[in-house]
């Protein structure tokens, strides 16, 4: 068995996604660059890649989020960037974890005008959502359907 | 400031909004930057070694495959340690090439065991859903209280 060392030990990586039409990665990568001191920026197709340590990364995205903050989404990623074991460059195809997010691509405008929208509405006065566990009951007219369907 | 679980662990939109109103995030990304900032022997690609199938006999009986108790030595330190739990029921693609079913069923069914305030909900699929899957999380999230 070979000895791991690991690398950059003690830093933390976030993704910054956009989701706008004001705002590009390209923008966002200026804007990091101009204000960071010492972390790793990294420019993808959806946005960025920040390394460094944790004050200064939550530093960064504070100010970026400040962009556009109902289109700037970010979260964790455990590998920092470029790691080979995880970068499609070095894998082929697109990098594990990269379908989950293209999915969560396709919802997020609608989260993005529900965070627009509740800034002029107050949450408490919007219909909750529908319970995902809560069995609907049959209804009688499509249950006589199914039965007429059945038997013809 | 809760620690609140989130499901699918690797969501990008529960992860933002949980930071976004003032928690802590629960994902897998933080259980496997752990990992893979430890120094041990090279276990790529994410560092789990034989021994972590043995962590996951706390979670999973011994007939169940290794994989599912590997991926449960990830995530229940995480359900143990949630406070509050967002759960997304209709997130397919969490099965595949992404996960495990089996230890995506155990996940939730642990977390709806434990006695701590929780919120189901599914994705939006257009503009108003988005507006009610919003509202409802914000509430759910200040009702926690303690918010940074």
């Amino acid at each position: 068995m070979t000895e791991y060392a690991p690398v950059l030990v003690g830093s933390v990586t976030k993704y910054v996604v956009v989701e706008s039409f004001d705002v590009t990665p390209a923008d966002l990568a200026v804007r990091a660059y101009e204000i960071s001191k010492g972390a790793m920026i990294k420019e993808t197709c959806f946005g960025l890649v920040i390394n460094g340590k944790e004050d200064e990364v939550d530093r960064i995205i504070a100010e970026l989020r400040k962009v556009d903050p109902d289109h700037i989404f970010i979260k964790d990623r455990g590998f920092p960037p470029g790691d080979p074991r995880r970068c499609r460059a070095n894998l082929g195809g697109a990098r594990p974890g990269y379908h989950g997010m293209e999915y969560e691509m396709r919802v997020i405008p609608y989260v993005s005008f529900g965070l627009e929208e509740l800034k002029k509405r107050d949450e408490n006065t919007v219909t909750p959502p529908e319970n995902p566990l809560e069995h609907k009951i049959l209804d009688i007219a499509k249950l006589k359907k199914m039965i007429n369907a059945q038997e013809s | 400031m809760a620690k609140v679980f989130i499901y699918p662990s690797t969501s990008l939109i529960l992860s933002d909004m949980v930071a976004r109103y003032g928690h802590t995030p629960l994902s897998s990304a933080v259980a496997i930057r752990e990992k893979i900032q430890t120094a041990g022997f090279e276990s790529p690609p994410l560092q789990m070694t034989p021994e972590e199938p043995k962590k996951g006999l706390k979670w999973a009986a011994v007939e169940v495959p290794s994989g599912v108790r590997g991926r449960m030595a990830l995530y229940g330190p995480m359900i143990e340690n949630c406070e509050a739990a967002i759960i997304i029921d209709n997130a397919d693609f969490a099965f595949g090439c992404m996960g495990c079913a089996r230890t995506n069923e155990l996940i939730k069914f642990l977390v709806r065991q434990k006695d701590i305030p929780r919120l189901d909900l599914n994705y939006p699929q257009n503009e108003e859903e988005g507006v009610k899957f919003v509202a409802a999380i914000k509430r759910f999230l200040n009702g926690l209280g303690g918010a940074k």
